[in-house]
């Protein structure tokens, strides 16, 4: 099991150096200019010679490899660098951010889960007959309906009938959850449904394949009860599956929920991942997108020993 | 039976209890007042992020609208009369009679925010970044400052400028909303210190930042106008999206924001809030132009370029765009309805202003005949993906264009893609725009001299008559003489040679709440806002 885990870790690291060197390339090989962004977007003459000091400034005028050098030094000491845009420590601009972000993922991928996981299994067990259907619906309706467009609904809602529209700054859920919450739970309601709605697919997928098997029927004719049959020898095994969509779902919602984010005015990392692009504030892509690799790398490794600790014949293997 | 009258019951009482926790959240209604009274905190949106603090080297309103109240200026626009201007920390000022020097009283008893007392001497230094910024310190208007030979503090409460030539419009420019007045001390220390910190003058003591999301100041007690400001503080909110922003707009979280909105926005604000919204409207100077690449075949032809602009019928574009967009007003270079804006009589003898559309579109296919291209050709016109006002605005001069036979594509890209295109001079025609704060003809004609004097003249011609024209203009104090000069610069910039082509002119709509009283909208986004004038109506939070 030890061995295991440190070959998993092990496997973090070139895989986050790779991504890293892919980030710094991409982030550079579109057109785009910061310093002109910033200074003549709006029509104001500014001297080339005030451009190219301000381009000095940033580092931008340095060969690509200097950067990337200078960038893997920071890191290497715990220092993503200065946002370009704002002259703000990158790792505080996330910080600022993440509380939200994370809060956010947390709280959909609990409504999603508390969702999912029976209705997955009414579906299952009512196979073909009107609860299946209803569950159907229900799923299909939150694959189509895309999280922000319900986000919308919700605020069109709110707003023509209560006349009121959720807190539009954020408070810290340990400063003040009435607060918090006002804000957080639209939002995590707009995007859990629509998490829920893959996650109870694939817990009644999983789950009638399960019930298929030998050990299952042994059991229904050992006389044990549905209750016990579904949940210990049914469900534990059918939630591999359902584990991993959870896990890669939970890792995009860090950084992924650009168009809801922007529909609740919520000022989390999806938000800022897209303003630092437009921007082409170069260290601040690369700071936020090593962020969700690693957010994607933590969440694999966390899924994997999930898996474990729901099957040990894994941990063997 | 008995089952579904629980189920009603419950529904009944879930949906009551809804009702509850909604009124308990929801903001009160407001309530109409006259009087300037004290009380009360102005939230407001911003619909960008300020790039830094430091207003000598940003060129965008997002970092104005929410930092400006901590500053004062050396003269400002009155806003109530814009473009007067009127004393701010000057209480006074006097001009040689060459016009070569400008001298400045200052206000006595001024305090910054830190306790210290404003001398002569945070103007200077101030002035002195704009205009002559050290080494390693950008200032964005340090251009149209060219005009001035020195700033001098004779004394603690006189600042002079000396200016190499007699400027027009010197006090206008000075009141510029981004000349905020810094501590000498701290601009000693350390110059760039104000990018990411803040203390001024003003009328209002910051208190937070919370990058992405608010800003917020409270009231400065010691201000040196008595009475001002009236309100207690003032949150910006930092609100990107324009749904979420309308509705902010429509729940009353916020009571206004500064920059503008759509028609159909104004329109679904004042279709929820009735009578506790007001809108003010107002030609904006913002304007859409066509830049077209004279470096590329058929643009170097004035011929093409003038049937360019024939072929465009403004008048009905803009009763039609008007509806949809915050666009409007048709005019030439200078704003239409500002004291330098040329008259509709002349206006309409300018190739693509006729009235008669058919005639002028005979001609512009009489043009593209004798410039060789008789059937027309394809070009591609490059816009940014922005949907307002740009979006409708290149849809519309795409279905002019193809009235005179001439087969164009609608490209949108991503700003800066959009941007890095028009510098690198990759592009056959273009959307452009500009924003300022004065109308001045110096700033509104600048950007259209030869390429090789501003390289914000992405057409990349090189015309010295317009050159001769521009320094001409800028160098001559006498009002008539000058505007006759204007004009012969705008008869050449869009008419003989159709360098560019001004589609149309921005209509500003703000809409807000009833409860923010005070409030007069200008022809810009940049002067705005002044908290200091602005209170609240009895009732309001």
């Amino acid at each position: 099991m030890q061995r295991y885990l440190l070959t998993r870790l092990l496997l973090v690291v070139p895989t986050l150096l790779s991504v890293a060197v892919l980030i710094f390339v991409l982030v550079r090989v579109v057109p785009g200019d910061i310093v002109e962004l910033r200074m003549v977007l709006g029509g104001s003459y500014v001297t080339p010679q005030v451009l190219a000091a301000e381009r000095a400034r940033l580092g931008l005028d340095r060969p690509l490899w200097a950067q990337f050098s200078a960038w893997m030094t920071g890191i290497a000491r715990g220092d993503l660098g200065l946002s370009m845009w704002s002259g703000e420590p990158v790792a505080k601009e996330i910080a600022l951010r993440l509380e939200l972000s994370l809060q956010l993922a947390v709280m959909a991928t609990v409504i999603a889960t508390a969702i999912a996981i029976p209705l997955g299994t009414v579906a299952a067990v009512y196979r073909g007959r009107w609860p299946d259907h209803l569950v159907q619906v229900f799923s299909v309706a939150g694959l189509a309906v895309p999280s922000f467009w319900l986000g919308i609904l919700i605020i069109l809602f709110l707003l023509s009938v209560f006349q009121y529209l959720p807190p539009l700054t954020f408070t810290s859920l340990w400063e003040n959850p009435r607060a918090n919450l006002a804000q957080l739970i639209w939002p995590a309601l707009a995007v859990g449904y629509r998490y829920s709605a893959v996650a109870t697919r694939m817990t009644r997928s999983a789950l009638l394949e399960v019930l298929r098997e030998d050990y299952i029927r042994t059991a229904w004719a050992k006389g044990l009860e549905r209750r016990t049959i579904l949940r210990r020898h049914a469900l534990r095994n059918a939630l591999m599956p359902v584990v991993t969509v959870i896990g890669l779902e939970f890792a995009f919602l860090i950084g992924g929920l650009v168009v809801t984010e922007q529909v609740f005015n919520l000022n989390g990392i999806g938000k800022l991942i897209v303003d630092a692009i437009a921007q082409r504030d170069y260290t601040l892509i690369q700071g936020l997108l090593l962020l969700v690799a690693t957010a994607y790398v933590l969440v694999n490794f966390l899924t994997d020993l999930l898996y474990a600790w729901i099957d040990p014949r894994v941990a063997y293997q | 039976m008995r089952t579904e009258r629980i189920s009603r019951v419950r529904w009944g009482t879930a949906a009551a209890g809804l009702v509850a926790i909604v009124a308990l959240l929801a903001p009160p209604a407001p309530v109409d007042a006259q009087q300037p009274r004290r009380g009360g905190t102005l939230s407001y949106a911003v619909s960008a992020l300020p790039p830094s603090f430091d207003a000598h080297r940003e060129t965008t309103f997002a970092m104005i609208h929410p930092i400006r109240p901590h500053y004062n200026l050396l003269v400002k626009f009155d806003l109530q009369n814009y473009p007067k201007v009127v004393p701010d920390l000057a209480e006074s000022w006097t001009t040689s009679r060459d016009g070569l020097t400008w001298t400045f009283k200052l206000r006595q008893g001024v305090k910054f925010h830190d306790g210290s007392t404003l001398t002569s001497r945070d103007v200077k230094a101030s002035f002195d970044k704009i205009i002559f910024p050290p080494e390693g310190v950008v200032s964005a208007r340090q251009a149209i400052y060219q005009g001035v030979r020195a700033v001098e503090a004779p004394d603690p409460q006189t600042v002079v400028f000396r200016l190499k030539w007699p400027v027009p419009s010197f006090l206008e420019k000075l009141a510029s909303p981004f000349n905020w007045i810094y501590k000498a001390d701290i601009l000693a220390r350390d110059p760039r210190w104000y990018e990411r910190n803040v203390m001024g003058t003003g009328p209002f003591r910051f208190v937070e930042y919370v990058r992405g999301a608010r800003w917020v100041g409270r009231r400065n007690e010691d201000y040196f106008e008595r009475g001002k400001p009236y309100l207690d503080g003032y949150t910006a909110l930092f609100i990107g999206s324009r749904s979420a922003l309308i509705a902010a707009l429509k729940s009353g979280q916020v009571l206004i924001e500064f920059r503008g909105v759509s028609p159909a926005e104004r329109d679904d604000i004042v279709r929820t809030l009735g009578p506790r919204v007001t809108v003010q409207e107002q030609p904006w100077l913002c304007n859409l132009i066509v830049a077209l690449n004279t470096r590329r075949k058929p643009f170097d032809d004035a011929r093409v370029r003038r049937a360019l602009t024939l072929a465009v019928d403004r008048w009905s574009g803009s009763r039609a765009l008007s509806q949809i967009a915050f666009v409007g007003p048709v005019g030439a270079v200078m704003r239409p309805g500002s004291e330098f804006a040329m008259p509709e009589a002349e206006l309409v003898r300018l190739a693509g202003y006729g009235r008669d559309i058919a005639q002028v579109r005979a001609q512009a296919r009489a043009l593209l005949r004798e410039a060789g291209v008789p059937d027309g050709f394809s070009f591609t016109l490059k816009n940014r993906d922005v949907q307002m006002p740009y979006e409708p605005v290149g849809v519309f001069l795409v279905d002019q264009w193809r009235q005179v036979g001439l087969n164009v594509q609608h490209v949108q890209q991503e700003t800066a893609k959009y941007l890095a295109d028009m510098r690198a001079g990759d592009y056959e025609a273009s959307v452009d725009f500009a924003c300022d704060f004065i109308d001045d003809p110096d700033v509104q004609l600048a950007k259209f001299v030869s390429s090789d004097v501003n390289p914000l003249n992405y057409g990349g011609y090189i015309d010295r008559q317009l050159d001769l024209l521009y320094v001409q203009q800028s160098r001559t104090a006498d009002r008539a003489r000058r505007l006759e000069i204007v004009r012969r610069f705008e008869r050449r910039l869009l008419d003989e040679q159709a360098y560019v082509m001004y589609a149309l002119w921005w209509q500003r709509i703000i809409p807000h709440w009833r409860t923010l009283q005070g409030y007069k909208t200008t022809t810009n986004h940049y002067v705005e806002p002044d908290l200091a004038e602005y209170w609240l109506a009895e009732g309001s939070q």
